[in-house]
């Protein structure tokens, strides 16, 4: 009980994390339709540019804020300088495009910070608590209530807010948008500032449990598609299953099964699931219009 | 001229003058390598060409053939002592039966969801041969040992360069063939409608199949030739990464174009080598590049080139 | 006979009962159409017919054989094809390339012959290109032979549509308004090409707009509203029947589409 609860605690912190992600994933494709596998990288220069920054001597605080700040122009500059001058492309084009922002972004971090492995100290230090037998990260509830807390504002940023109401008018229908007065191209570059700063959050809870490098992007980007492809494409709420079950299952199948294929059950997964489900879990199979 | 033009065999023909016309400008042994390594792209290039550019399925994971397809001649020869040749047919004989099994579920996806499945495919299959070290030498990679045909061996970067660019001209011939033929038609169709070839006959899904058996075919033959002119292989040929550069070579030369298979092989094979100069910041250097390409050519380099020349003409 | 015969069949998509309980027979070599306002499940019937969507109840019986829930590749294998409302031409072909995917079924399928270009595969390409030729010629495109289709008019690719299907040789052919967005003279051109179908023998089953059209041609008429049958009949039949005239002149139906029922 004890083993399986730690595994609960461990898989769903990984999975929040993947949650967020594909998180991230969403918020882009409904605003524009573009799958951004950049989007690894912005979980990277969050944990990259904190740890940089306190190393410097900046208070964590504001070492935090500034990480969030330097995602959010990069997820601006990538929207600005690769995504808006290639409208129109197709979604191969633009899938090879963000594959090459993130190359761009990860070339970019081994010059700027370096090629090792790196740590941030816990939040409220590393005392594990005892639930049930598992010994749980005092970080981890950082990096859950973090998640929770993203989903709540962001919730509430696309209920309550004129602006986040346009995001979903864009989501839902790019040419009635226009035609209603929403500059399109704004509601997509606010999608990548949002999806950047997502990502950055994450990474910065993240790092004092997994640590960082430049190149932890891409796998997470990998999985974080899967996991948003899993809950069903452009779902929200189906992003936030996807990134759990992820976590719980690699969670579970590392301790119960083998470590050796961890990073595999996220693809492992998604196969199976498409196999059965072609529009994933809560996706729901479009009737085709001829 | 405009028949000559129109014909089908012109590209293979002209592969072929290029392949004997470098032959005599090679300064070195290294560009006979560099050739040869351009060959062995295009070969996997123009595979998933079939598949990209005229069927219209995508696929994100062909590198996983092209792994196969090399690990099969670096194992099958040392566990098995299997003849290199043998190890080949056998390793695209296998490919294609993997194709086969996993192709009609993962084709009846769409859109990203098919994006993903191939993604997950590839990914897999690298991660098996990264993982089974006591087959595959993990991580490291394992040696493959020399060709050797009648006792005579392929060594020099020159044999190599005659063998692959033989083994890219065929593939280009036999990819022209198919794509006049009523298979050809077939799968051009269901790219532009699926509903719309279906109601003349056309079996979508079985279609959607063949092309992408044969195409897993040419990744693992390529892969195979790799680990012959290498003599030694990585996990790498199988990772995402490098399904990734196969998919950019395809978009970058031009869907749906033979002679952009190569082009876009060419382009992105020679590019690596010489953003080396740039050491740390090669990376940079090939994200820099693979954005600016994809903006600026989103319709590839052939068919952007051939329309510049028709619009002039006309 | 009875070429095609459909018993009550019908589909819902989001509760909504796009086609509900929907029978007709229709006898060889007959125009037969179907009216009926906008959104009143025409398109719908036809995709349920040609295999397209799967009935969620009823039947489809083709020469007296139950083909229900067929995928469409089988239903043409047994003769019946189909035009589009919305285009579905194959855009990166040329026209005669589009047509020749209408021959598809009478194709040698060797795939090794097709790669290695063998001489019955050559021979096979010059077949299907020169009946292309003559389809293309019957519906008078046989100057856009060699264009490529992205590059033709609306009112020619709607009639490509046609060749593509007459190709395949059907025996029953579902027209789903080939002369949308025709003008005068090409309506009464697609008008010629359908009267001349059915008389060489081919079933036609037709979803049209253009009243006086399908007036002038049909055998019989199949009215439609809100999935529901309204009235079949012959043209004069249902031209004047009281359910028809009320749901046309009514709150539902166009004043263009009253006008045009006389």
């Amino acid at each position: 009980m004890a083993e399986f609860l730690q595994f609960c605690a461990s898989g769903l912190t990984v999975g929040a994390v993947y949650a967020l992600v594909a998180l991230g994933f969403t918020i882009i494709y409904n605003a524009s339709d573009v799958v951004n596998f950049a989007q690894g990288e912005f979980v990277m220069i969050g944990g990259m540019t904190t740890v940089f920054a306190t190393a410097a001597g900046v208070p964590l605080p504001a070492a935090v804020l500034i990480a969030i700040l330097a995602a959010m122009a990069i997820g601006l500059l990538l929207h600005r300088l690769a995504i808006e001058p290639a409208r129109g492309a197709s979604p191969v084009t633009l899938i090879i495009i963000t594959i090459g922002a993130s190359i761009f972004l990860r070339g970019l971090a081994q010059i700027v910070f370096d090629k090792q492995f790196h740590s941030l100290p816990s939040f409220s230090g590393d005392t594990p608590i005892n639930i049930g037998g598992a010994l749980v990260l005092p970080q981890s509830f950082w990096v859950l209530g973090g998640a929770l807390v993203i989903v709540i504002a962001l919730w509430a940023f696309f209920n309550r807010t004129v602006i986040g109401k346009a995001v979903l008018a864009t989501a839902a229908n790019r040419l009635a948008a226009r035609l209603v007065g929403i500059n399109t191209s704004f509601v997509i570059g606010l999608s990548f500032v949002l999806s950047a700063a997502i990502g950055a959050i994450a990474g910065i809870l993240v790092t004092p449990i997994t640590l960082t490098s430049y190149d932890i992007g891409t796998l997470l980007a990998l999985k974080g598609f899967a996991a948003a492809m899993l809950g069903g494409m452009g779902n929200p709420i189906g992003a936030i299953i996807g990134g759990l079950l992820v976590g719980l299952l690699e969670a579970f199948g590392a301790g119960y099964i083998s470590s050796t294929y961890k990073d595999a059950m996220a693809f492992i997964v998604i196969l199976a699931v498409l196999f059965v489900m072609p529009c994933g879990l809560l996706g729901r199979a479009s009737v085709e219009r001829v | 001229m405009r028949k000559l033009m129109s014909n089908r065999l012109v590209v293979p023909a002209f592969l072929a003058l290029l392949v004997v016309a470098l032959a005599f400008v090679m300064p070195s042994n290294f560009y006979f390598r560099v050739a040869a390594l351009v060959w062995i792209s295009a070969l996997a290039v123009i595979g998933l060409n079939l598949l990209m550019g005229f069927a219209g399925q995508v696929s994100l994971g062909h590198a996983g053939f092209f792994g196969l397809g090399a690990y099969s001649v670096a194992i099958l020869p040392a566990q098995f002592g299997l003849h290199p040749v043998i190890a080949l047919i056998a390793g695209a004989a296998g490919c294609a039966l993997l194709a086969f099994v996993v192709g009609r579920p993962i084709l009846r996806l769409k859109g990203h969801y098919l994006a993903v499945a191939t993604l997950g495919f590839g990914i897999l299959v690298s991660m098996v041969i990264s993982n089974e070290a006591w087959l595959t030498g993990g991580p490291d990679g394992m040696p493959v040992s020399r060709l050797t045909l009648f006792g005579w061996r392929a060594r020099g970067a020159d044999t190599w360069y005659w063998i692959t660019g033989g083994l890219m001209v065929v593939g280009a011939l036999l990819a022209v063939n198919l794509v006049a033929s009523p298979t050809g038609r077939a799968l051009r169709a269901l790219h532009d409608s699926e509903v719309a070839a279906r109601v003349v006959g056309v079996d979508v899904a079985r279609y959607k199949l063949i092309v992408f058996v044969i195409s897993a075919i040419y990744a693992s033959v390529a892969g195979s030739a790799l680990a012959l002119v290498n003599g030694f292989i990585t996990p790498d040929a199988a990772g995402f990464l490098h399904s990734i550069q196969l998919v950019t070579m395809v978009v970058l030369g031009g869907m749906g174009s033979i002679l952009g298979s190569v082009v876009g092989a060419a382009v992105l094979v020679v590019l690596p080598q010489v953003l080396t100069v740039f050491h740390e910041y090669e990376h940079l250097m090939l994200g820099f590049m693979m954005m600016a390409f994809m903006i600026l050519l989103r319709s590839g380099i052939v068919p952007s080139l051939s329309t510049l020349i028709a619009g002039r003409r006309a | 006979m009875s070429v095609i015969k459909v018993e009550e069949i019908g589909i819902s998509f989001g509760g909504v009962k796009a086609v509900d309980h929907v029978s007709f027979c229709v006898n060889e070599g007959d125009v037969f159409s179907i009216i009926g306002p906008n959104g009143a499940g025409k398109t719908t019937l036809f995709n349920l017919v040609s295999g397209v969507y799967q009935p969620k109840f009823g039947k489809v019986f083709l020469e007296g054989a139950d083909v229900t829930g067929l995928e469409p590749q089988v239903l043409a294998r047994r003769g019946l094809s189909r035009t589009f409302q919305n285009l579905q031409v194959f855009f990166r072909m040329t026209a005669r390339e589009n047509v020749m995917v209408g021959r598809h079924l009478k194709e040698e399928r060797g795939l090794l012959a097709h790669l290695l270009a063998l001489p019955a595969t050559a021979r096979q390409n010059r077949e299907s290109a020169a009946s292309a030729d003559v389809y293309l010629e019957r519906v008078g495109l046989g100057a856009y032979a060699d264009t490529p289709a992205s590059a033709m008019p609306y009112g020619a690719l709607k009639r490509l549509e046609i060749a593509r299907a007459l190709a395949a040789e059907p025996k029953v052919l579902l027209l789903d308004e080939p002369a949308a967005g025709c003008n005068a003279v090409e309506t009464e051109e697609i008008e010629k090409l359908v009267r001349k179908i059915a008389d060489e023998g081919t079933t036609v089953v037709l979803v049209e707009h253009d009243m006086k059209m399908v007036m002038r041609i049909s055998d019989r008429v199949h009215v439609l509203e809100f999935g529901k049958t309204l009235a079949e009949g012959t043209a004069e039949e249902v031209r004047t029947h009281p359910k028809v005239i009320e749901a046309y002149l009514g709150t539902h139906g166009s004043k263009e589409a009253a006008v045009a029922l006389g």
